[in-house]
């Protein structure tokens, strides 16, 4: 009962926050409404029992993919209002596709049932008296540590595409060469000179 | 009780909505890259479903590996917006026609 409960809550919750990061006005609040349908999500998974994906969700997309659309809505100075002029040309057709995907969808999930053949065989059935990251550490470190390596290539390859992107090198910014400076001998930096009483020195606008 | 009925409705729901962003949102790429998002999402509630009351862990790895390839599509998206605005000044995806021959 109480399982049902808050079920209902959170898909209820993960539902509406869906629906208004759609169709908020001020991207900001739809990124908000992003990390509330995340951390509802997350509470759904945590009500049937898949803890570590639960804490995952949280810190991958609450943490970083949240945080990043963000950082960059509140970065980039654009007129959101002039970008949604249009949008009730497409709501017809849009809502049309939505709701024969949603139709289908449904009736698929209230018609499905695994076959006897499907349930004998599973790829790594839940060992007994395991916590679900114990399991999950078990098989992901042993039968499919190559995918994980290729899960960590990913990674690299967007954070170096990243990178590239964005990176720009900046014209007439003073830089530190610390080559230079270690190199740099008293010989070559320092001049004596003994001037006559009077006289002065000549320089090359005051630096030589 | 909570089966597995309800999850893939959950499911459907959230995924739909994400198409209906794309949809709605064409000329806003950062509210179309959150549809996307919402879109794994619904995957991944899948895989979860699936993996939970079929009790096979795979559903759970591959829930993760998709949690890692939509945090590195949001990144590179985000890179390639950043970039895009540099060069235009907007981000009204309807007139990228600069890779247009």
């Amino acid at each position: 009962m109480t399982q049902a409960f808050i079920f209902y809550l959170l898909a209820g919750v993960t539902v509406v926050s869906g629906l208004m990061v759609i169709s908020a006005r001020n991207p900001v609040h739809s990124v908000l409404w992003l990390i509330l349908a995340f951390v509802n999500a997350a509470g759904l998974f945590l009500v049937i029992g898949a803890e570590f994906l639960a804490m995952l969700l949280i810190i991958v997309y609450v943490g970083a993919v949240a945080v990043l659309f963000l950082f960059v809505v509140m970065m980039l100075d654009v007129d959101f209002a002039r970008l949604r002029s249009g949008a009730a040309r497409y709501l017809p057709v849009g809502v049309l596709l939505g709701a024969i995907l949603m139709v289908e969808m449904l009736l698929l999930a209230g018609a499905w049932s695994s076959g006897a053949i499907a349930e004998g065989a599973r790829a790594a059935p839940r060992p007994e008296g395991l916590t679900n990251i114990q399991a999950i550490g078990t098989i992901l470190y042993t039968d499919y540590v190559f995918v994980f390596q290729a899960a960590g290539m990913i990674l690299l390859t967007a954070m170096i595409g990243a990178i590239v992107l964005t990176h720009r090198e900046r014209a007439g910014v003073k830089r530190q060469d610390p080559a230079r400076q270690a190199a740099r001998t008293p010989e070559k930096a320092v001049v004596l000179e003994r001037p006559l009483v009077g006289a002065g020195v000549e320089t090359d606008g005051g630096v030589r | 009780m909570i089966g597995i009925g309800h999850y893939l409705g959950v499911s459907a729901i959230l995924f739909t909505l994400g198409v209906l962003g794309i949809a709605l949102n064409r000329r806003n790429i950062i509210v179309i890259l959150m549809s996307v998002e919402l879109m794994l999402l619904a995957v991944n509630i899948n895989f979860v479903a699936f993996s939970v009351f079929l009790e096979d862990m795979v559903g759970q790895l591959f829930a993760m590996f998709v949690l890692t390839v939509a945090a590195a599509e949001a990144a590179i998206g985000l890179a390639i917006l950043v970039t895009y605005f540099r060069n235009r000044g907007t981000i009204a995806v309807d007139d990228v026609r600069q890779m247009r021959g």
